[in-house]
């Protein structure tokens, strides 16, 4: 499963020059493979990213049943796993509805931009040294920048829905947004310092060397906290959900939203936690590193490093390591919902602008003086 | 013609097109929240010519500055003072739009001008591409430096104007208790405010 560039990888196995090989060897030429061989890894991603959030949903049900002492899905599937897929069919056929002095088009709009960027920034997550859409050299830059757009979308399906509720939240959402990007961006800025680089895959590899060890959040502490807040606000998690706080703004922006176009923000909100918690694990928690060095553990083994065999059972357990991180993550981040209480908007915004931030800016300014002082540990 | 000369040759007449009507848009569409909405399209079809361009750290500041910052407060200030109300017809405004025509005709035409007379250097400048992340930072604490410092100093204006004009109130207090007025947010509830200047 070799997604990237193949000029970078120098050996082992490479699925992009096989699958063109195999359709060359049909008969077509090189350029008509390589269109073909496009699509394959988005699909792929595109695919692992819903089926992302099925899981997503089915674990916040059972979860926050145990939390709440009940049994949760239990009848469609074993253990009710096939719930989520009952809840996306009964989105499915609910009746589209636009209310009647909606604005039909930003209405239709909103929804859209709100998910678009997200599924976009799936591109820059890897899931092992060569498992990944792009290799951009803009990287992490890139998820900031698109996930910018997003309260766009979230100002347009609260202005043409025409519903003062909807609108609130709305301007709740944007400004939650925007105040929460800074602190969040000035911590990946201090991560990007150290490894030098704003690629996904050079801060992964900046990471490893001794295992669990050399993991970002030994040397990051403040960051990972920040980063996680940060994320947590962007996702419109609990106990920061105030534009879809029940009691007061009725679901926020989402208010007048049915059937399918209320399934598009169902869907961008849990793919952007998951997002969320593998773009942490990425950055903090040595991405598709095992606690191990794998390195290491293939010397004992007396193995090449580029054996296909190797090759295959390290980038497994990459997808798998990068998998349990997040959803370790996903996990803490459903045990707040339902432990936490929700904070109030000039609570809210108070931790944003005057401690995050502030705090976002010295965790800055020490990661830079401590990479002077010690450019060994902390990336030269 | 190759299948990436091709696209790309298609991406740049799409975004050119979109950003063409998409401004026009802006500037003719009675309805102020749809010209607010096709300025962020607009903005975001210029990352993608940036993209074309392979400059793919300006596109990304692009979307980031213009799109997620800019366009946003643009939407939250309409959105936040958006009164329904129809105001009283201009004088004169069929001359008015004339003219006003008239100069952006002419402004068109002197731009025609420049870009057919200039002598463009094609191909251009050989692409940077990844590079380009490392070359921008160079040159903003070098050659740019001066430049640099001086749009922070120029932002650290606008912003304490914008908190003078935000906070009129700085300097008065409340006739009632004598004591300075509360500066907290609107949402909270607390005594109406009865403000006069202390002098």
């Amino acid at each position: 499963m070799v997604f990237a560039n193949p000029a970078v990888v120098s050996a082992g196995l490479d699925l992009e020059a096989s699958f063109t090989d195999l359709l060359q060897g049909l008969g077509l030429s090189p350029g008509a493979a390589h269109l073909l061989w496009l699509p394959l890894p988005m699909l792929t991603v595109l695919v692992a990213a819903v089926v992302g959030v099925l899981v997503n949903v089915w674990l916040e049900r059972k979860i926050s049943a145990a939390v709440q002492q009940r049994i949760g899905p239990e009848y469609a599937g074993a253990l009710g796993i096939l719930q989520p897929l009952a809840d996306g069919l009964k989105l499915l056929f609910k009746e589209d509805v636009i209310p009647a002095r909606a604005d039909g088009l930003l209405f239709t709009l909103g929804p859209v931009l709100v998910l678009v960027p997200v599924i976009l920034s799936w591109l820059v997550v890897p899931f092992g040294q060569n498992l990944l859409i792009s290799n951009v050299g803009v990287g992490i830059f890139l998820w900031i920048s698109l996930s910018s757009i997003q309260p766009i979308g979230l100002l347009m399906a609260g202005y043409a829905s025409n519903n003062k509720y909807s609108l609130l939240g709305g301007l709740r959402a944007a400004a939650q947004s925007i105040s929460y990007e800074i602190p969040l961006a000035l911590a990946v800025l201090a991560v990007v310092m150290m490894s030098n680089s704003l690629s996904t895959v050079d801060i992964v590899d900046q990471q490893t060397g001794a295992g669990i060890l050399s993991w970002n959040i030994w040397r990051q502490p403040v960051g990972f906290a920040i980063f996680w807040i940060c994320a947590l606000a962007e996702c419109e998690r609990l106990p920061f959900d105030l534009p879809e706080a029940e009691e007061e703004l009725v679901a926020g922006y989402q208010t007048e939203y049915a059937g399918m176009k209320f399934a598009l923000f169902y869907l961008g909100s849990y793919i952007n936690l998951v997002l969320s918690a593998l773009l942490v694990s990425v950055l903090y928690l040595g991405g598709w590193g095992f606690p191990l060095p794998v390195e290491w553990i293939v010397h004992l083994t007396g193995q090449p490093i580029d054996a296909p065999l190797v090759q295959v059972i390290t980038a497994t357990t990459g997808i798998v390591m990068t998998v349990l991180k997040a959803y370790l993550l996903v996990f803490f981040a459903i045990l707040l919902r339902w432990t936490v209480p929700r904070v109030r908007i000039d609570q809210l915004l108070d931790l944003g602008w005057k401690f995050l931030l502030p705090i976002a800016l010295v965790n800055l300014l020490v990661t830079a003086g401590l990479k002077l002082a010690f450019p060994a540990f902390f990336g030269g | 013609m190759t299948i990436a000369s091709s696209a790309q040759l298609i991406c740049f007449t799409v975004l050119s097109a979109v950003v063409a009507i998409g401004a026009l848009g802006v500037v003719l569409l009675p309805n102020i929240v749809y010209s607010a909405f096709l300025l962020g399209g607009v903005f975001l079809s210029v990352a993608g010519l940036y993209l074309l361009l392979n400059a793919s750290f300006v596109a990304a500041a692009q979307v980031l500055v213009y799109v997620g910052a800019v366009n946003v407060l643009i939407l939250f200030a309409i959105m936040l003072v958006n009164k329904k109300e129809d105001l009283s017809a201009i004088p004169g405004l069929g001359v008015r739009r004339l003219l006003s025509g008239a100069v952006c005709a002419g402004l068109f035409a002197l731009l025609l001008r420049v870009a057919f007379t200039t002598p463009w250097a094609t191909p251009g400048p050989e692409p940077v591409g990844e590079e380009a992340t490392i070359r921008i930072g160079e040159h903003l604490f070098s050659d740019y430096l001066l430049p640099f410092e001086l749009a922070s100093v120029l932002l650290l204006m606008a912003m304490i104007g914008a908190i003078v004009l935000a906070r009129r109130d700085v300097l008065t207090a409340d006739i009632a208790t004598g004591e300075p007025a509360d500066q907290g947010l609107i949402e909270k509830s607390r005594t109406p405010l009865l403000l006069e200047k202390t002098n």
